[in-house]
């Protein structure tokens, strides 16, 4: 952690003084995950989605465990190409703030509407 | 305080031109984290939306007489083998192989296009059926919800084709690999509105 700053206060410098610095290096460098790991990735993605269609083709589960089963698995889906193919895991932590609280955000957005109009109007009528 | 004087890091290609920041971080990559940031609200309040409605169509038809699971199955292996194509061409750029980084951005162009042309299809198919977006309360969330992701997949597309050309002339290489970059990060994100739209749109409709 320490290394890290030291690294971009440098590299912060570099910019302050106009010297000529190598970008692949610094904190806004890429990181560099490797490409088989980029392919297992991609494996693990496509096994994923056809574990959520089958969950829904096969009819194995019953349909009050296939939501939360689908649920769980996009989620994985979803972090794993935001961590490993958008670099979230390993780039700078600035990225991730901009990024996951606009998200939580919007989750909370959804998940409000759906209780609003879904869940909230059926109170009512299990108490009948 | 740092001087704001614009300097090119002596790559001599203008790309990699941009004021000195006191994080040290590239304004456009930052900038462009915060846009994204910004779109996860716009794809919320559209999905959102969608689930609103859900179910509360009068008039067919229906999502589960229209709806193509192994048709949007295929679509969506498409579009993440696209991301896989993404990372891939970066890597190859950063590396400074320039043949392989062609022909991956190619493959992201190739598959992003074959995306679209699924959407094209099921749109047109829809239509056929007698879904539009004034028919009923699915159409319409239906066809703002999917619509506007395939418009974002277009701009990608168009983006991604003009990298390729600056890559095929010449100027683009590891020193300026951030261009793709984040162009990259927008075609993960597109990806990734796709992988809750696909959960939520089509496979929840058949449970």
């Amino acid at each position: 952690m320490a290394d890290h700053h030291v690294t971009r206060n440098a590299h912060a410098e570099a910019h302050a003084h106009g010297q000529p610095h190598d970008h692949t290096t610094g904190p806004d460098a890429t990181p560099h995950v490797g490409w088989k790991k980029y392919v297992v990735v991609g494996v693990i993605l496509s096994v994923v989605t056809a574990m959520e269609v089958a969950a829904v083709e096969t009819h194995v589960f019953p349909p009050h465990l296939v939501v939360p089963i689908l649920l769980v698995l996009t989620a994985a889906k979803f972090f794993l190409v935001v961590l490993y193919y958008m670099h979230l895991k390993m780039d700078h932590a600035i990225f991730g703030r901009v990024f996951w609280a606009p998200m939580f955000l919007s989750v909370l957005v959804v998940v409000g509407l759906i209780l609003l109009f879904h869940v909230v109007p059926t109170w009512g009528k299990f108490s009948n | 305080m740092a001087t704001a004087v614009a300097h090119d890091h002596g790559h001599g290609d203008g790309h990699a031109v941009h004021p000195p920041t006191s994080t040290g971080l590239n304004t456009w990559k930052v900038g462009f984290w915060v846009f994204m940031g910004s779109e996860t609200l716009f794809f919320g309040t559209l999905i959102g939306t969608y689930m609103v409605y859900r179910g509360t169509s009068v008039v067919g038809p229906y999502p589960q007489d229209i709806l193509d699971i192994p048709l949007t199955t295929l679509s969506t292996f498409v579009l993440l083998m696209s991301s896989l194509a993404v990372v891939l061409a970066l890597e190859f750029l950063q590396q400074g192989r320039r043949n392989l980084a062609l022909f991956w951005t190619m493959m992201i162009i190739v598959l992003g296009c074959g995306f679209l042309g699924f959407q094209a299809y099921e749109f047109t198919h829809f239509y056929k059926e007698g879904l539009t977006l004034s028919t009923n309360m699915f159409g319409s969330t239906f066809f703002v919800l999917t619509g506007f992701h395939g418009a974002h997949v277009t701009v990608g597309v168009i983006w991604l084709l003009v990298l390729w050309f600056d890559m095929f002339r010449g100027h683009m290489g590891p020193q300026n690999a951030l261009r793709l970059e984040i162009a990259g990060l927008y075609w993960h994100f597109v990806d990734i509105v796709w992988i809750v739209i696909f959960t939520l749109v089509y496979l929840m409709e058949f449970i």
